[in-house]
């Protein structure tokens, strides 16, 4: 909406990341500590607000914009629930307080829910209608991805639930497609992370008398990585750029695959180019590259979303390939 | 600019106007059997093609109206070609021309040069081919041996270009020749020249590529005189110029689209039923090219606003020739076939064709290799 309000959040987030999360931060949270201090900073500073319009007491910040706040949290391996906070006050286009999640819910349970433990409500998505849940409606059991963030299982309440109405552009996958998106984002900024730590340690690491990075197969990896990552950003942003329009959900498709597969490549250059010392605790590179292994596979694995667009693309035949490519990275969703 | 910069762009309602057209063109011509799309690359040469594309106003639509262009913007032309490359229309004939002579020669070439060969390259009747490859510099431009001697009214060429494709087709070669010592950078001393091909001492020579085409062909300059207006640019800029000219080589849809027939082929040859590895794998091209298709037009737009995005179009023609030449790769391993040209079988003749042209797909225009180290450089590694 605004292109001075989303730099001027954007700036001051990128601030408050870089002076409040740091190896600790991210240990501790990795231990089951919900650092509730700086999710207070965060809601302070109006990130949770970003997809809300500004006449309904948000931000009013454009899909892209949005989405880039997502991939610096990740950049920084914020160990918040922001993105998540992010979609559901979008979707439901009012502010929230507290930390906020979203599920899939079969039978009253789901699994591996985000952050629900410490939720202070979870958007539920039962039979594709939706409601909204208060924490005294959530039993949590928690758990963990490879990166140590909560991935818990719930059992929901909906006596107190309520009723949300569904939007008519997410596409037949509703939620999963919002999860896959902010997942993708989250993973641009990992592998931009690892990626800087790689190009960084290239050149200062020596080895026969000078850096690794004067040799050319540490180079053309390096390379090799770069393209990674900007093939699957434009992804990314060319699926925030649908946010609210019909084709989001194709364009998500388009995104996670990318960006799931970039972030394999991308996370082994990076151990690749820092050698032994990379995969030790005492590194931060982890902190990345695990985040990316447990990313991928959130809200469905790049095969799954492939196997959907390739589903689509097949159902329409050669001569609807082309308007199909065209259609869904015009630069500005229709 | 950072290498990571490429910003989104929207394609402007020109563009997707000229797209409507470029469709009209395309579909009578299919209507009328003109060219059969699985048979073509973009290097296929059809002279009456390019004319019927020039007279309908689809070449050189970015010169100036003086010269009888459209003055269309860089994405306009992005339209037109990822288009003509989609439909697997034979656009070898006028493709240099089009992408790198004409905006080279408006930019840097004489008054006489402006004059006389643009409107020709924009009505579809003059051809170009590019001479800067020698037997001795390949993916090593700075080598170049192929000498400019000045002469009274002109310079005199002599020496041996090679890989020129279309050499014995086109009307002009831009030739980079050494006028002077290369100096500690290697990169001075070059100068590009405008060759009429009818000058006597050129004599082109077809080399016959490993899929029987001729299209290559290497190209001898015996003494051929060149006169001053046919220079390019100033005397000793040749390497700044043809490194300016790169950007554009590579970041547009030839690099991703060349073999796009042969993927919609595969579609049409799985059915609208696939078995889940297949849709994965169709899932996964599509996402790719996706990406790529974004990225040039971010590309295009850079080039649109006047920057330079050497870096960021070396990264297209990477990630993009990468791609092309994984298409057959990945059709064979879903559809059986037996690659031949003896068949009735549009697939299995494109399936054919593809394999034995793919090899090239990463070595035109530069090499991979060539150009991760120019990103490794673009990344300060270097």
């Amino acid at each position: 909406m605004n292109d001075d309000i989303g730099g001027i959040i954007h700036d001051q987030f990128t601030k408050l990341l870089e002076q409040n999360v740091d190896r600790k931060t991210i240990l501790s949270a990795e231990g089951q500590e919900f650092p509730s201090e700086l999710w207070q900073a965060v809601e302070d500073a109006g990130v949770p607000l970003a997809l809300v319009a500004e006449d309904s007491g948000g931000v009013g910040l454009s899909g892209v914009e949005a989405f880039r706040l997502i991939s610096t949290a990740a950049y920084h391996a914020l160990p918040l629930p922001v993105a998540e906070a992010i979609v559901v006050a979008g979707l439901i286009r009012r502010p929230l307080r507290g930390p906020t999640s979203f599920a899939r819910v079969a039978d009253r349970a789901a699994g591996r829910v985000p952050y629900a433990a410490d939720a202070k409500q979870i958007l539920c998505e039962v039979d594709g209608g939706w409601s909204l849940v208060s924490s005294s409606g959530v039993t949590a059991r928690p758990g963990k991805n490879l990166a140590g963030e909560a991935r818990d299982d719930v059992e929901i309440d909906f006596a107190q639930a309520e009723g949300i109405e569904t939007p008519d552009w997410l596409g037949s996958h509703g939620l999963d497609s919002v999860g896959a998106l902010i997942r993708a984002a989250q993973m641009r900024g990992a592998m931009q992370r690892a990626f800087d730590m790689s190009l960084t340690h290239a050149g200062e690491r020596e080895q026969f008398g000078r850096p690794i990075g004067k040799f050319q197969a540490v180079q053309h990896m390096l390379a090799d990585a770069a393209g990674q990552l900007v093939a699957a950003g434009g992804l990314v942003d060319n699926a925030a750029e649908a946010w609210g329009q019909p084709d989001f959900g194709f364009r998500v498709a388009l995104a996670k695959s990318r960006a799931g597969a970039a972030a394999g490549k991308v996370a082994e250059v990076a151990h690749q180019v820092h050698a032994a010392m990379g995969i030790t605790q005492d590194h931060d590179l982890n902190f990345y590259t695990r985040r990316l292994w447990s990313w991928r596979d959130e809200f469905g694995s790049e095969a799954i979303w492939q196997e959907r667009i390739g589903r689509a693309i097949c159902a329409g035949g050669g001569a609807a390939l082309w308007p199909s490519i065209i259609s869904a990275t015009a630069g500005d969703a229709a | 600019m950072s290498v990571f910069q490429f910003d989104a762009v929207v394609l402007p309602q020109e563009a997707e106007e000229a797209r409507k057209e470029i469709r009209l063109f395309l579909a009578k011509e299919l209507d009328e059997d003109r060219f059969a799309p699985h048979r073509c690359t973009w290097s296929s040469f059809d002279a009456e093609f390019s004319r019927r594309l020039g007279q309908a106003g689809f070449i050189g639509m970015m010169l100036p109206a003086k010269y009888g262009g459209k003055e269309a913007s860089t994405l306009t032309r992005f339209v037109i070609t990822e288009e003509l490359l989609a439909a697997g229309s034979p656009c070898g004939a006028h493709w240099v021309a089009d992408r790198q002579s004409g905006p080279q020669i408006l930019r840097h070439g004489s008054d006489r040069a402006k004059t006389e060969i643009l409107p020709k390259i924009v009505a579809g009747e003059c051809f170009f081919g590019i001479g800067m490859s020698e037997p001795g510099a390949g993916s090593d431009l700075a080598a170049v041996k192929t000498s400019a001697k000045k002469v009274d009214g002109g310079w005199s060429i002599t020496g041996q270009k090679i890989w020129t494709t279309n050499a014995h087709n086109v009307q002009y070669m831009i030739v980079l020749a050494r006028t002077g010592d290369a100096g500690p950078s290697r990169h001075e001393g070059l100068t590009q020249f405008i060759v009429d091909m009818t000058t006597p001492g050129v004599t082109p020579r077809g080399i016959t590529d490993l899929a029987g085409n001729h299209e290559f062909n290497e190209v001898f300059f015996d003494e051929c005189f060149v006169p001053d207006d046919m220079m390019v640019g100033e005397v000793g800029a040749g390497w700044s110029l043809v490194t300016g000219e790169l950007a554009f080589e590579r970041s547009t849809p030839d690099r991703f689209l060349t073999d796009f027939q042969l993927f919609r082929g595969l579609v049409d040859e799985i059915g609208p039923e696939p078995d889940r590895g297949q849709a994965v794998q169709i899932g996964a091209m599509v996402a790719e090219l996706a990406s790529l298709r974004r990225m040039s037009i971010s590309v295009a737009g850079m080039l649109e606003r006047g920057e330079q995005p050497v870096v960021q179009a070396a990264m297209v023609k990477d990630l993009g020739t990468a791609f092309e030449r994984s298409v057959p790769e990945i059709a064979r391993s879903m559809v059986a076939v037996e690659p031949t040209k003896q068949t009735q079988n549009d697939f299995t003749e494109a399936m054919a064709d593809t394999i034995l042209r793919a090899p090239t797909f990463t070595l035109r225009g530069g090499t991979r290799e060539i150009l991760k180290s120019m990103i490794a450089r673009g990344l300060g590694l270097r």
